[in-house]
Parts: C-alpha cells; sequence; structure tokens
C-alpha cells in the first residue's frame, strides 16, 4: 500500500498546485478580476490530494464548494479551471459556473457543488448506475463537516449501506461550517462515530497528514471495489482563510488559527519526503517553482481568453 | 426623515419586535455572531442572547420545522433561510405543513411565523445561488408572500408580518440591502395586501415587484425626459394581491407593463397578466399587456451574461417606450 517516491512527489506537486492556485485566485478577487464568491481550501490540501491519490484515474468524484483542491487533485487542466474561474468562455463551464461549479467530467470530477450536501444523494445514484452496469469503478463524495448535519446525508448513507454501493464518503472537518464550530453543531466527538448508525465502518484521521488519508481512504476503496459498500472517512482538518471572499473571522480566535497554520499539511509533507530521502530541498523547491510557474500561465491563457458571447446566453438549458 | 438601508430597516424591525414581544426569535444558519450571510442580523445576539437568537446547523427543512412547531406552542419566530435557493429544501414543511395546518384543523390552529430569505441574482454567484423562486409559494394557499423594495417598506411589512397570524414568507432582494431610504423610528405597519403607487403618471403603468421597483423608477425618470409618464405601481404583498390598486392604474393609463426578475415562463407575471385581463380594466387596455422577466435561464456566473439574463434599466425604457409608442 506504500506509494512510490515518484508518485510522492507527484502529490506534493499537487498540493503546491492547490495552494498556488488558490492564493492567486485570492489575489485576483482582491483585484477585481473575478466577481462572485470562492472558497479556498488553504490548508486542507492533503485532504483532497491524499483522498483522490487512492483512486484510479477512472474513478469518479463528487466535489463540493470548496472544490479547487479536488479538481486539481483529479487532474484537471489547471488553463481551463483559471478561465472557469475569470469565468471565460474557454473554461470548464464555458463561463457559466463559475468556481462553485467547476465540473471535468473526462477527469471523473462529476462537480463542485453550490449547494452543502448537494452531492451526497448523487453519489447514491452514480454508486447505483455503476453497480447495475456492474463497472467496477467507484465514487468518492467529499462534503464537510456542516453537510453531515443536513437530512440528506443520512438518507444517502443509510441508501448506499443497504444496497452495498460502490461508495466512499469523505468528511473533510474543518471544524467549521461557515460560523458554526463543530463542537456547537454535533453531540458527538467523531463524525465519523455516525457511521455505526448505518452498518458501515468509519474511521477518522488526521487530515493534515496526506499518507495517513490516503491510507485510509484506500482501504474504502478497496472495500468499495471489492462490493464490500460504503465507508465513511473523516479528514480532521482546517480551512485558513474565511468561508468565502468575505469574512472577518468574528467566530475564531487569532490564536486558533495561528495553531494551525503550525500544522501546515504541504510543510509537513515536504519535510517527510526530504527526511526520506526521497527528495532534496533543491528539489522541493523546484516542485514548488513549477506549481506557482504552472498558475501564472494559467491566469494567462484565461487572461488572453474570449467571454462568453451574449448571443449564446440561452444556450445549454435542454440537451 | 432619517435615512436606513434597506439591511438595516430590516435589523431594526426585528430588534424593535424582539424587545416589544418576548415570543419573537430568529433562527436559521449563522445569525449569530457572523450576522447572516449578508449581516442583517448583525448585533442582535449580542443585544438579546443565544436564546433569542439561534444559529442551526445547516438544515433548513428542520428551520422550516422548526419554526412551525415553535409557532404551535405560542412562539411568533422569524426564520431565516440564507439564499432563496434553499428553500427547496424547506418546501415540505412549508408546503404541505405549515400552509395547511390550519385548514386542515379546521380552522383551529395558526402557524403565525415569518421566513426571511434573500432572492435574486447579481452578485456573481450563479445558478444556485441567485434564484427568485416566490412564485412558487405564491401558489400556495395559507401561505403570504411578502417582497419589499423599499427600506422603508421593509420595516413596515416587516413589522406587520411579525404580527400576522399566518406563515409569511418575506423575500429579501441582496442588492437592496444596501439601498438606503427614509425609515422612521418608531415601529409602524403596512398592511399586508396594500400595493403603493410608487410614481404617479398617465402613459402607461409599469407593475414591478422588488428590487424590480428600483429600476422601473429610474426607467421612469429617464422616460419623464422623453416626455413620457409612467406609473409605477408595487404590490409590495405577491399575496394577498391588491387588485384595486393594480387594476385601478390600469384604467387610468391603458398600458401595462410587468416587471419581475424571476423567469417569465410560471412567474408572477402571468398571474398578474391574469388578473387585469379578468377585470374591467381589460376594457381599457389600448395594447396588449406586456410581460419583462427573467430569462428562462439558470443565472450564469460570468458577469455579462448574468447582467443580460434578467431585467435591467434600459430593458424597462425600451419596452415601456415601445408600449407607450404604441408599438406593441
Ligand atoms: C443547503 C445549503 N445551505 C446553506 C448554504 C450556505 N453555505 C455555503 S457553505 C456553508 C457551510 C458549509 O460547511 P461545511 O459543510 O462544513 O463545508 P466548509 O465550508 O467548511 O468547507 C453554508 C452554510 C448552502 N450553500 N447550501
Ligand atoms: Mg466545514
Amino acid at each position: 500500500m506504500t506509494l512510490s517516491p515518484e508518485r510522492k512527489r507527484e502529490l506534493l506537486c499537487q498540493m503546491y498546485t492547490i495552494r498556488a492556485f488558490e492564493e492567486k485566485a485570492e489575489e485576483l478577487y482582491a483585484m477585481g478580476k473575478v466577481h462572485g464568491t470562492m472558497h479556498l481550501s488553504i490548508g486542507m490540501e492533503a485532504s483532497a490530494v491524499g483522498s483522490i491519490a487512492a483512486l484510479r484515474p477512472d474513478d469518479l468524484i463528487l466535489s463540493t464548494h470548496r472544490g479547487h483542491g479536488h479538481c486539481i487533485a483529479k487532474g484537471a487542466d489547471l488553463n481551463k479551471m483559471m478561465a472557469e474561474f475569470m469565468g471565460k468562455e474557454t473554461g470548464y463551464c464555458r463561463g457559466r459556473g463559475g468556481s462553485m461549479h467547476i465540473a471535468d467530467v473526462e477527469s471523473g470530477n462529476l462537480g463542485a457543488n453550490g449547494v452543502v450536501a448537494g452531492g451526497i444523494p448523487i453519489a447514491v445514484g452514480v454508486g447505483l448506475g455503476l453497480k447495475m452496469q456492474r463497472r467496477d469503478q467507484i465514487i468518492l463524495c467529499f462534503f464537510g463537516d456542516g453537510a453531515a448535519n443536513t437530512g440528506a446525508f443520512h438518507e444517502s448513507l443509510n441508501m448506499a449501506a443497504i444496497w452495498s454501493l460502490p461508495v466512499v464518503y469523505v468528511c473533510e472537518n474543518n471544524q467549521y461550517a461557515m460560523s458554526l464550530s463543530v463542537r456547537k453543531a454535533f453531540a458527538i466527538e467523531r463524525i465519523s462515530d455516525r457511521a455505526a448508525a448505518y452498518g458501515i465502518p468509519g474511521v477518522t484521521v488526521d487530515g493534515n497528514d496526506v499518507m495517513a488519508v490516503y491510507e485510509a481512504v484506500k482501504k474504502a476503496v478497496d472495500r468499495a471495489r471489492a462490493g464490500g459498500g460504503p465507508t465513511l472517512v473523516e479528514n480532521v482538518t482546517y480551512r485558513w482563510r474565511g468561508h468565502s471572499k468575505s469574512d472577518v473571522n468574528r467566530y475564531r480566535t487569532r490564536e486558533e488559527i495561528e495553531a494551525w497554520k503550525k500544522k501546515c499539511p504541504i510543510k509537513r509533507f515536504r519535510a517527510r519526503l526530504i527526511e526520506e530521502g526521497i527528495l532534496t530541498e533543491e528539489e522541493a523547491d523546484r516542485i514548488r517553482d513549477e506549481a506557482y510557474a504552472a498558475v501564472d500561465a494559467a491566469v494567462a491563457f484565461a487572461e488572453a481568453s474570449p467571454e462568453p458571447s451574449l448571443d449564446t446566453i440561452e444556450e445549454g438549458v435542454y440537451a | 426623515m432619517r435615512e436606513l438601508s434597506y439591511a438595516e430597516a430590516i435589523r431594526e424591525a426585528l430588534r424593535q419586535e424582539m424587545q416589544r414581544d418576548e415570543r419573537v426569535f430568529i433562527i436559521g444558519e449563522d445569525v449569530g455572531v457572523y450576522g447572516g450571510a449578508f449581516g442583517v442580523t448583525l448585533g442582535l445576539i449580542e443585544e438579546f442572547g443565544e436564546e433569542r437568537v439561534i444559529d442551526t446547523p445547516i438544515s433548513e427543512l428542520t428551520i422550516a420545522g422548526a419554526i412551525t412547531g415553535a409557532a404551535l406552542v405560542g412562539m411568533r419566530p422569524v426564520g431565516e433561510i440564507m439564499f432563496m435557493d434553499f428553500i427547496t429544501l424547506a418546501s415540505e414543511q412549508l408546503v404541505n405543513q405549515a400552509a395547511k395546518i390550519r385548514f386542515m384543523f379546521g380552522g383551529k390552529e395558526k402557524v403565525p411565523f415569518v421566513l426571511r430569505t434573500p432572492a435574486g441574482s447579481g452578485t456573481g454567484a450563479a445558478a444556485q445561488h441567485s434564484q427568485s423562486l416566490e412564485n412558487w409559494f405564491v401558489h400556495i394557499p395559507g401561505l403570504k408572500v411578502v417582497m419589499p423594495s423599499t427600506p422603508y417598506d421593509a420595516k413596515g411589512l416587516l413589522i406587520a408580518s411579525i404580527r400576522d397570524d399566518n406563515p409569511v414568507i418575506f423575500v429579501e432582494h441582496k442588492l437592496l440591502y444596501k439601498v438606503k431610504g427614509p425609515v422612521p423610528e418608531e415601529p409602524y405597519t403596512i398592511p399586508l395586501g396594500t400595493a403603493e403607487v410608487k410614481r404617479e403618471g398617465r402613459d402607461l403603468t409599469i407593475i414591478a415587484t422588488s428590487i424590480m421597483v428600483q429600476r422601473a423608477l429610474q426607467a421612469a425618470e429617464q422616460l419623464a425626459e422623453e416626455g413620457i409618464e409612467v406609473e409605477v405601481v408595487d404590490p409590495r404583498t405577491l399575496k394577498p394581491l391588491d387588485k384595486e390598486t393594480i387594476i385601478r392604474s390600469v384604467i387610468k393609463t391603458g398600458r401595462v407593463l410587468i416587471v419581475h426578475e424571476a423567469c417569465k415562463t410560471g412567474g408572477f407575471g402571468g398571474e398578474l397578466a391574469a388578473v387585469i385581463a379578468e377585470s374591467e380594466a381589460f376594457d381599457y387596455l389600448d395594447a396588449p399587456i406586456v410581460r419583462l422577466a427573467g430569462r428562462d435561464i439558470p443565472i450564469p456566473y460570468n458577469r455579462t451574461l448574468e447582467y443580460h439574463a434578467v431585467p435591467q434599466v434600459e430593458n424597462i425604457v425600451e419596452a415601456a417606450r415601445r408600449l407607450a409608442e404604441g408599438r406593441v
């Protein structure tokens, strides 16, 4: 179950790319080059990357409003992502979706979602469809701690469980749903404890440790693929930035944020790879610099791309 | 008179009603320290405490259920759904339960609550955070639907809604939150079911809702320079609907343009057109009734497409001009 040094380097590269993409997104937003809203997963990169590392390329994911990381880890083209973020015709959704709706179906990303828990029931249907067609792919569904308190979560985990569907449910517990702390939103300590209520395995992992995430999700993926049904994996992590573009952090302390920043998943993985002799400092720097350069190139692509033309405004509503 | 923003006017109505009546409380997602997604309830948790300003998990169905249940046992809750798009999740409790309880119980119970929610596009939030779904609820007997277009109306209508003994869906508009206007300091009510003529004119009537009232007034200003005198009527509450004021205006002008943001097909404009066509105003019409509404598409993310997805001032000017000049 251990990954090759090459794969590990790739994972570090993905984590840097996510960080670079989101730092740039934030910058573009501040410059007024994009409108709308965005949700950054800075500080949560290990959760996206470790989870998706456990998938085969032809496996599928359903993502969330905080989905840039999932999208990149699943193999998205940064140019098309950035173009979508900037509302351009060359973007993944032809500029119709924006940050919150990026879908990259070719890579197996069935889309981010503007509705909390919006993907959780869809995962049941995807799992059912895959099973009915006897395909051996699985669907990995991301959602937040907040989503775990919706009715959709209960209905879906139960259905996935009773029908042994090839679904892996990954809860990214970043401690808050907007301003609501998990301490106030749950009467239990671990969200994964809820798995027991559906008769499926539940596991809580350090979501800032990319290898720990990988290992937990890999087990769940293998189980799902073998017909064993769903698993609920809880990645415990933290979002460094505000909930969305506008957030003055009234609901948490500066000390709490700083304490979590010390647990940076990227720094941690980088140090580990260097320690394991898989990378030198210089190689790690190069990986980082290349990630930032790729994002800059994506911005250049997006900026040079055309806007959607107004006479296409009514296209695409019906098939 | 003192000016307040639309958001401040709503907050003041909430504060004054909570001070007046201890049965009134607020419940919704992030309504506490966060102040709601648009800051409308900012400061209220500090003033009234966590018992009367209640943050919920992300559970819209149960927010709707909680206000229904609390109302049944004598409270007067004000719920909040963060974006009107998510009222879809709450609709079972609203449509099948809250709306029908009084009737099903033979008139023996009442369900006095207000459910506030922001609708509308223009913020770049794309297809799942921009909808105007008011007409779904207009269709349901037992629910009232209120849609203020100014800070003054927002305060008076909200206080009236809180004091009303029925479930009221109170639809706000995101782009109006920062709009300022005169608002009296003391509490006052605007009776549900009273439209207002926001501007008088003789050449044609524009009936507009929510933010389209503001746009219609701007359009009327421009048209006045061309010598076209537009009357702007704001129903303010879609249900109950003040048909009289609408019909009177149409009889006066003989031409009517209906403007709303929601998608045209199945939107409230169809109801308004039918109300006019069924009334004595029909005989006074000098031109077909015209509707200007959102395109029948989800709201796109791209700024330009988003702008053109719903009526803007220039579209209203153009449509009104054609109608006034008899080109329809
Ligand atoms: C059904 C629904 N209700 C409310 C919202 C507004 N909203 C967007 S994200 C969010 C918090 C989500 O929390 P969580 O699931 O923990 O994900 P996180 O934002 O922490 O990644 C809320 C309340 C929404 N998008 N959908
Ligand atoms: Mg969260």
